[in-house]
């Protein structure tokens, strides 16, 4: 079976999609970052501010890092449904395929309802550009998920999710379910409603820049603990950062590898908790079945 | 004196970011707590592994969750607040 020079084009287009973002993202950080002696730890550093009337929106690393990322997740979806058929299976498709159906699982397992059956892509969106952003450190980019307002944005867009669903059985029922146990205890549940995306934009926000601010201490320690021992060396010898070399990798391993997948399945699974644990299922229910009862009387 | 006033600013915000991260001991030991349990159910019920797991891995975020805000101060006590605070200084100063 000889496959057709169109698709082979298409399909190289769509590895440039996939590689030439990134590729793009190392090239503008090579050539716009400003040299550095020593440790500096800084947030994104600002392209440019484009003018807005009620305050100068900046255009910052974190923010074209995060376009980067998703262009390049596109060109991967594209690749690997690129050519999909029901008769012939090809690995591509075996891939998004096996992908596909651990997420549907994955929601299915922990929203059970089935109103919350269409959350699949959105959680596989959220779980994907939170691995992708974090994993940019290994090619050595800025993460996104380092910068509190990217993360905020999504903890932003689960909380209106959560919202919706708390409202489905009305505005009434949810301003009774503020008050649940006790009226004393409307501010408390009220500061829980709005803590919802605080503590999660902040959980994963810190993860990341812990990691990447502890990543830097080490190596700027351990650079200065070469020059220390090993500068009496002859020449350009002494000038080598010895002790830099490999180890720090064993930290990376932990904070960005591990701590990056983990906070982005963390983020998911939170978000599915909270989305289908705001339903008002029960109440649902109880309406249903009063609206049901008159019936047989009659 | 203004590199008095300066050097008890940075002290005290070295100092304040030592502190904040005494809040590590309370996510160590619930996170610990977590595991060890985790570890119990899983020593008594072999193939519910994976449900266990699952759960544990939740309740250690929530629980690191005071620890990394305690974490994200000292963060900010150190790398941000010294700057800050003496440019406050300054201008009150007047310079």
């Amino acid at each position: 079976m000889k496959k057709k020079l169109s698709f082979r084009t298409v399909d190289i287009l769509l590895i440039l999609l996939m590689v030439v973002p990134l590729a793009a993202g190392m090239l503008l950080k090579v050539l716009t970052e400003p040299a550095s002696e020593g440790l500096t730890i800084a947030g994104a550093r600002i392209f440019f501010t484009v003018p807005m009337p009620l305050q100068n929106m900046p255009i910052t690393e974190s923010q074209i890092n995060t376009w980067l990322v998703m262009l390049s997740i596109l060109g991967l979806c594209l690749f690997l449904t690129h050519g999909i058929a029901s008769d012939k299976r090809t690995a591509r498709q075996m891939i998004a395929e096996w992908a596909v159906e651990q997420c549907e699982k994955l929601v299915k397992q922990n929203m059970e309802h089935d109103v919350f059956a269409g959350y699949g892509p959105f959680v596989a969106a959220i779980m994907a550009l939170s691995v992708c952003s974090s994993l940019l450190t290994l090619i050595g980019l800025y993460p996104p998920t380092s910068d509190l307002n990217i993360v905020g944005g999504w903890a932003l867009l689960v909380f209106i999710l959560i919202m919706k669903n708390k409202l489905k059985a009305g505005p009434v029922h949810y301003l009774k379910s503020l008050v649940d146990p006790i009226p004393v205890m409307a501010p408390m549940n009220i500061i829980g409603e709005f803590a919802t995306p605080i503590s999660m934009s902040f959980r994963h926000y810190g993860n990341v820049l812990s990691g990447s601010v502890i990543s830097a201490l080490v190596a700027w320690a351990l650079g200065n603990l070469t020059s220390k021992l090993l500068g009496w060396l002859p020449g350009f010898l002494g000038e080598i950062p010895f002790l830099q070399i490999g180890l720090p990798a064993v930290l990376s391993l932990y904070f960005d590898l591990f701590s990056g997948c983990m906070q982005a399945f963390i983020f998911a699974m939170l978000t599915m908790l909270y989305v289908s644990g705001g339903y008002p299922a029960e109440e649902l229910m109880n309406r249903l079945s009063k609206k049901a009862k008159p019936n047989p009387a009659q | 004196m203004l590199e008095l006033a300066i050097g008890i600013i940075l002290g005290c915000c070295a100092l304040g970011a030592g502190c904040a991260m005494i809040a590590g001991i309370g996510p160590g030991i619930g996170e610990g707590n977590a595991v060890a349990k985790a570890c119990e159910a899983i020593g008594r019920q072999p193939e519910s592994r994976g449900a266990v797991t699952t759960t544990m891995i939740m309740g250690c975020a929530i629980a690191e969750t005071t620890g990394l805000y305690a974490l994200i101060i000292a963060i900010l006590l150190i790398f941000l607040a010294p700057n800050q605070l003496v440019n406050v200084l300054l201008r009150a100063l007047g310079r």
